[in-house]
């Protein structure tokens, strides 16, 4: 997508947020596009913000590229761990609007903090899309450097990611890197099932009294593997944000335009001082929790096909056709270059060679241990007395 | 030459402010250090004259600090982190295992995490419960993380600049109980030419038995030697200082003089870090010796009520039982 700040906001100055007695299924979202590819020209969030965005043509084919790509090649993923090529796969159906509309968002200067989950958050910074596959088949344990893309390693343990973001983001504040329009912010991923976690709500904690430029962004799917959305809250989750002192707000995370306009409005508020925010972004998580999971035996069909419906691709598809953005033909190609690549991850994912034993030895310390690499030689030798042996 | 008397706390103090001087981007973070200078006061007056964006007084969650601590890091920042009682330590467990000590290796080496982790340990205060304990051996089971403590107050000045000098996450753990004993402490001496921090040190030389102590125990066995030699038997008492990396060359080199050993340690026997010493003995130094490698430590019961943590502990008669016990066999 192009460059620039499509993206706009104006502060509200309405009364106090409206009371409400909401539950955690609460669908009160900000949404910019219907299920069915209608525009809303703007959305106004719990606390009187305004969102709305405006992107050129370009901008709004290359969102749909990005959706299309990532769901392939995520499609791929699943496909090779069937194959017994990765170990397993944590899907990312469904959620690709929540992900692409947020890692969109993103300045290059900001810093995310992924759980297992954000493949497409990771296309967004630009990372080549093998490198978490290489984490899944057992090669390595990730590959990118988080510095370079300003995208940190994948995080499995539940909510602990959401500490590091909070730290490295009263880094930013201690380094004087906020309120200027060049300044930074980082954003945390987690999803529904981690706001039960205490290193969450510790999180919430520390980005309020230290005013972190912080946005967290929970993907609420509606599951932690089995558990249902009730299992953890009774409230809406945004709303917890307003306990610990922050805004908060409910996105349709399968509308692409709002997950964009939210997040970087809470982004662009962290940059220039104005503290952190929480996100839910109100998504649905179509496939298995990962490769290894069985979701029939816990949520019902109409369910899905309910959510089936408000697919976040074939809304951008929709708009695209009826306001005459796409022809047929940009719908053919973007297709044709899912499938290439899609194919060329395949093919290198296959090419992944194992690591040599002794490399697991690597990188424990940065400056070593003897008692280490005593146990390192004693491994070289034992591997060496297997030379010439059919071993 | 600027040699002082210092007790332990004082030169911690001393150590930690000189490390604040030296590298703009130390911080210090955790629970009551800025103006009341921490429960032991190891960090008073440092926020004082470096402000509080530099000695962070936190809110009251252990796993919050160390795993904000972590993003510091990531952000090129060198936490030292204040756990308050030993025993507090366990809500941070997560943070430190899975991710400050792992977070090297996770990322190819791409990532380092400059981590010093300050716990007071040990019992002897009199203290209430969960103030008293010894978890050295939770942390020297992991894989991506040091452990070092003093026994001194020259160590203690040394050792706290050169873990916060480290790359490698490190656990530094001050014998609470020890704080207030005095020793002299140059404050002078280059970094760079001190003692390594990762090395045992013969504290005194002796001919008939090798005692391998750390923390607190140090001066526990230091006297014991002295009492033995009034009995005619020499004690050679070695403080190992770094308990992840160990350094056993010196006690494998006293061990094969002496042929007998005894490790002392106030935290429970049962796979502790006595029975590592014990094992890495036998294996190097099997030969040699003359009776089984002996631990004299805490038992393996909860830490007790204080009226009764004089006996849970070792001390100067059970070391001593431990050595004529050597002789039996």
């Amino acid at each position: 997508m192009a460059k620039g700040d499509p993206g706009g906001t104006t502060r509200g100055r309405r009364a106090a947020p409206r009371s409400k007695k909401g539950t955690a299924g609460d669908p009160e979202l900000v949404q910019l596009l219907t299920p069915d590819g209608e525009r809303i020209d703007s959305a106004t969030g719990p606390d009187g913000t305004e969102y709305r965005v405006d992107f050129t043509d370009e901008e709004y084919r290359g969102l749909y590229r990005d959706l299309v790509l990532v769901r392939k090649l995520d499609a791929e993923a699943t496909a090779l761990q069937r194959q017994g090529e990765l170990g397993l796969w944590a899907s990312l159906l469904g959620q690709e609007a929540a992900q692409v509309g947020s890692g969109r968002a993103l300045r290059a200067q900001d810093m995310a903090f992924p759980t297992y989950r954000e493949h497409g958050v990771l296309y967004c910074r630009g990372i080549d899309p093998i490198m978490p596959l290489g984490l899944f088949r057992g090669v390595d344990q990730g590959g990118w450097d988080p510095n370079e893309f300003k995208f940190n390693m994948y995080t499995i343990v539940i909510g602990a990611q959401t500490l590091h973001a909070t730290g490295y983001a009263m880094g930013i504040t201690m380094d004087g890197k906020v309120g200027t329009d060049d300044g930074e912010a980082a954003i945390a991923y987690f999803g529904d099932g981690a706001t039960s976690q205490g290193d969450v709500n510790e999180a919430f904690v520390w980005a309020s009294v230290f005013n972190a430029p912080l946005v967290f962004f929970c993907q609420n799917n509606q599951y932690a593997i089995s558990e249902p959305l009730e299992r953890q809250t009774r409230v809406p989750l945004y709303q917890r944000a307003a306990g610990f002192g922050f805004p908060g707000v409910r996105v349709d995370g399968n509308d692409v335009l709002a997950s964009y306009a939210v997040t970087r409005t809470a982004l662009d508020n962290a940059r220039h001082g104005q503290g952190p925010s929480l996100i839910e972004a109100y998504t649905y998580r179509m496939g298995a929790h990962t490769t290894s999971d069985d979701p029939t035996r816990y949520r019902i069909a109409s369910e899905v096909e309910a959510w089936q419906a408000k697919d976040p691709i074939a809304r951008v598809k929709a708009f695209l056709e009826k306001q005459q953005i796409a022809d047929a033909a940009f719908f053919a190609e973007v297709d044709d270059q899912a499938r290439r690549e899609s194919v060329h991850l395949r093919e290198r994912v296959l090419d992944m060679p194992n690591p040599e034993p002794v490399t697991m030895f690597d990188h424990v310390y940065p400056n070593g241990s003897p008692l280490l690499d005593e146990q390192r030689a004693q491994f070289s030798r034992y591997m060496e007395s297997f030379e010439g042996s059919a071993h | 030459m600027a040699t002082e008397t210092l007790t332990i706390g004082k030169a911690l103090n001393t150590g930690l402010r000189r490390a604040l001087e030296n590298d703009s981007k130390v911080i210090i973070m955790g629970e009551d250090v800025g103006k009341l200078g921490g429960v032991f006061r190891i960090t008073d007056g440092l926020q004082k004259d470096f402000g509080d964006q530099r000695v962070i007084d936190t809110p009251l969650a252990e796993s919050g600090i160390i795993g904000t601590a972590v993003g510091l890091a990531i952000r090129g920042y060198r936490p030292i982190c204040e756990i308050q009682f030993d025993g507090f330590v366990y809500p941070a467990y997560d943070q430190i295992v899975s991710q400050v000590a792992k977070m090297h290796y996770r990322s190819g080496g791409r990532l380092s995490i400059p981590m010093v982790i300050r716990i007071p340990y040990g019992g002897g205060i009199g203290a209430v419960e969960h103030h008293s304990e010894s978890p050295e051996a939770y942390f020297a089971h992991t894989a991506g993380l040091k452990v070092v403590t003093c026994s001194n107050p020259q160590d203690a000045y040394v050792m706290i600049q050169q873990a916060i000098a480290s790359d490698d996450p490190i656990v530094f753990l001050e014998p609470k109980r020890r704080y207030w004993e005095k020793g002299p402490v140059d404050l002078d001496a280059p970094l760079s030419e001190a003692y390594p921090l990762h090395s045992a040190r013969v504290v005194r030389p002796g001919t008939d038995v090798t005692v391998l102590a750390y923390g607190p125990m140090v001066r526990t066995c230091l006297e014991a030697a002295t009492a033995a030699a009034e009995d005619g038997r020499e004690l050679e008492v070695i403080d190992l200082r770094s308990l992840s990396p160990l350094d056993l060359a010196a006690a494998y080199e006293s061990v094969k003089r002496t042929g007998r050993a005894v490790v002392v340690h106030e935290a429970p026997s049962n796979i502790g870090l006595g029975a590592e010493l014990a094992a890495r003995i036998t294996e190097e130094c099997f030969y040699s010796l003359e009776s089984p490698v002996l631990r004299v430590t805490g038992f393996d019961t909860p830490y007790p009520a204080s009226r009764v943590e004089e006996e849970y502990l070792p001390d100067l008669d059970r070391v001593l039982d431990a050595v004529d016990r050597t002789f039996g066999w």
